[in-house]
């Protein structure tokens, strides 16, 4: 069906949806991993508005914009495993979760989690938390994933929380704690070991490595550090 | 499994209820605000497709309904739309909803490459709406950044999105030209209000073209909120945020 291409970052959750996607429904493609301090020529020609991966490029036509891609590659191949349900209020339910949790503000607490200190961080526990409870008890429920018996959409959109494990590590703090969320814990159980996710996730190793150093500099400038 | 019962029953228009769980003659509510133009933009798309619809007019922001909470507990906001009783929020998404159950007057195209064209636009745009807003309600050196980065703003969808285009749709009004429609009935009167006027035929010759294109639809032209009532309207929230700004 024609060339595709992914113009991805290694640990971005934005470009592994599309990586996944592509994988369950067994299109090949050709990976193309973007210095996000360097970027390249060609991501710069084909997302000039955003200047941002992904982008997924099928016969030299770019398209970008992570949830955008997602409704073209299952418009595009969509007889192999659908990412949408068949039913148009099913799938307005699910488009609007995604668009939910796309949110610079629903992604903020999870960023601060991360980067934060002091009052700011507290406070970002706490809305991270509230958040995951939406997500566990509204969003997931009782279903094995969140797309039901099949990874759909949605599942891939939550697909950062496989590893916001490493982010706990090295932060030293649990909010996605299986006795307080056991069906997202379930979930990511279930969604780490699909052989189509298996196969894209981030190494842990290099995660742990680049993300301390990451907060390392973010904190070492931070106004807010209590030790400066 | 409610699918599963009413899988055969046929409508009052002969119309075989397949897997969906609603036909296009379920009853349509829409809760919407007469100056938002989020909830405008679903007007417009029900109109285009000639969809019956009942309007409730909620009273933003201090005097929500209650069957407007029950039906988006999430974010408490205009749009809604009820069909069969059943709510979706987020104006986009309701689009996208839309489109698929009335299918007829498309708000986007048919092939798959053109749409992802269309949806990165309508996003696009949609993100950008705040934003233009800023220079209505800062001050000094803010709002000066606020009309730049609009200009910087206006320039990208005029090249990149609409280019050589009537509409963003093509020929035929789409879903991005209803998301970007906020400049004909909400824009255009903060400009007015502010004294600056962004969207001229020396500045944006494609996009001043489509304002006049736009607005003499026929849906479209029968379908904006009084002028000078947005404009007292804007002005009584300049208003507010003055008062505010003294504290």
């Amino acid at each position: 069906m024609g060339e595709v291409k992914v113009l991805g970052s290694w640990s971005s959750p934005y470009g592994l949806r599309v990586q996944w996607a592509l994988g369950l429904k067994s299109v090949e493609y050709e990976y193309i991993d973007e210095d996000l301090l360097n970027k390249s020529q060609m991501l710069l020609k084909y997302n000039p508005v955003h200047k941002k991966i992904p982008v997924l490029v099928h016969n030299g036509k770019p398209i970008a914009e992570s949830a955008v891609i997602l409704e073209y590659i299952e418009e595009t191949w969509p007889q192999q495993h659908p990412l949408l349900p068949k039913d148009p209020y099913e799938r307005a339910m699910v488009r609007f979760w995604i668009n939910f949790l796309d949110n610079k503000d629903k992604v903020a607490p999870f960023i601060t989690f991360f980067i934060g200190v002091g009052e700011e961080h507290k406070k970002a526990v706490n809305e991270a938390k509230e958040l995951l409870k939406l997500y566990e008890e509204q969003v997931l429920g009782e279903k094995k994933y969140f797309g039901g018996e099949e990874i759909g959409m949605l599942d891939l959109a939550m697909g950062w929380m496989a590893y916001f494990g490493v982010i706990e590590e090295i932060v030293d703090v649990k909010i996605l704690d299986a006795e307080t969320f056991p069906r997202l814990h379930a979930w990511i159980q279930n969604f780490r070991a699909h052989p189509v996710i298996k196969k894209n996730l981030p190494d842990h190793d290099r995660l742990l490595q680049n993300y301390t150093e990451k907060r390392q500099r973010f904190l070492a400038y931070s106004p807010h550090t209590e030790n400066a | 499994m409610q699918r599963l019962k009413i899988a055969f029953k046929l409508t009052k228009n002969n119309q075989t209820r397949d897997q969906t769980s609603h036909t296009m003659d379920d009853e349509v509510k829409l809760f919407g605000f007469w100056a938002s133009p989020f909830s405008l933009r679903v007007i417009w798309a029900l109109k285009l497709k000639g969809v019956d619809y009942e309007y409730i007019e909620e009273d933003i922001p201090h005097n929500k309904s209650e069957l407007l909470l029950k039906y988006n507990p999430v974010y408490k906001k205009i749009p809604v739309l009820v069909h069969g009783g059943k709510p979706i929020a987020e104006s986009l998404v309701i689009l996208e909803y839309i489109d698929e159950v009335w299918p007829h007057s498309p708000l986007l195209p048919k092939d798959a490459y053109e749409r992802s064209v269309a949806r990165f636009w309508a996003k696009f745009i949609d993100e950008k709406i705040r934003p233009m807003w800023e220079f209505f309600h800062k001050f000094g050196e803010e709002q000066q950044k606020a009309i730049e980065n609009n200009f910087k703003i206006l320039k990208t969808i005029e090249e990149h999105g609409l280019g050589d285009k009537k509409f963003f749709g093509g020929d035929q009004i789409g879903i991005a030209d209803l998301v970007f429609g906020m400049v004909i009935h909400y824009f255009a009167p903060m400009e007015d209000v502010m004294g600056v006027k962004f969207i001229k035929v020396d500045t944006f010759p494609r996009l001043h073209a489509w304002m006049r294109h736009f607005s003499e639809h026929p849906v479209i032209k029968d379908n904006v909120p009084d002028y000078s009532r947005v404009v007292d309207y804007l002005n009584g929230y300049l208003d507010i945020i003055n008062k505010m700004q003294k504290g």
